[in-house]
């Protein structure tokens, strides 16, 4: 798994790539979590380039959803593929990420 | 043709890559496209996952067996540990389509494999946990 951050527009684009699965997860949430702790709590988590994830990455977006959304911000996420999707849909998350098509279109809705 | 491959590793969460990947080419070898490949590579990972978190209880505290048996349009994994007995009856189930404050991810991994599998076996002989997954095309 690759993870790289970029800031757009007072929103922080998070681009993850590979495999998040138990052994890469933490390393997902421990990054998220620097930026909520920077009191950057407008982040967009783009998935275009993630292969692979189970619960254990779901888990990571979870709990930085919950600390965002505490001080106002919010965990919006970017091109889920299919793969990932259905994951997203199986854990009834569809209804709780706010999801959209393109990283564009993500920082936008900020 | 029946293949089967199988594979032994310590319970480590950087092992289950080379499981997904033994599971990949049996589940190839069964006839599945690549979506179903990726559901049985996903229920493998959270039941190995479970093993290692709640049945060990961390890493490295024992091994994981891994069996794939590939038929035509069928895939039969079985997965062995040597961790305490596990009750699927008594897991708690995922609290889904919640509101925010009440979400929680436990429960998940279970959650995922029934979903995603045509059939989840749990048993416990020999003094071992055996998880039996079956996915039909």
């Amino acid at each position: 798994m690759e993870i790289s951050t970029q800031e757009q527009k007072h929103v922080s684009v998070m681009s993850v790539s590979g495999r998040v699965d138990s052994a890469t997860a933490p390393d997902l949430e421990n990054s998220l979590k620097k930026l909520v702790e920077a009191d950057k709590t407008q982040i967009v988590l783009d998935l275009k380039d993630v292969e692979y994830m189970s619960s254990a990455g779901l888990r990571a977006m979870v709990s930085t959803l919950k600390a965002v959304k505490r001080v106002n911000g919010d965990l919006r996420l970017a091109n889920p593929s299919p793969r990932v999707e259905e994951v997203l849909r199986l854990a009834g998350l569809t209804s709780i990420f706010s999801i959209h098509p393109t990283q564009d279109e993500a920082v936008a809705s900020f | 043709m029946r293949m089967e491959r199988n594979l032994s590793v310590p319970g480590r969460f950087d092992r289950l890559q080379q499981v997904g990947y033994l599971v990949a080419e049996a589940a190839k070898e069964a006839g599945f496209d690549e979506d179903d490949v990726s559901r049985c590579q996903l229920a493998v990972d959270e039941a190995c996952t479970n093993i290692i978190e709640h049945g060990y209880g961390g890493e490295d505290k024992g091994k994981i067996e891994v069996a794939c048996e590939a038929l035509p349009g069928e895939l039969t994994i079985t997965i062995r540990d040597q961790a305490r007995q596990f009750d699927p009856n008594v897991a708690p189930p995922p609290k889904l389509e919640t509101t925010i404050e009440n979400l929680g991810v436990g429960g998940l991994g279970l959650h995922f494999m029934r979903q995603v599998m045509d059939r989840v076996e749990f048993s416990y002989e020999n003094g071992g946990n055996k998880l039996i997954l079956v996915k039909r095309k």
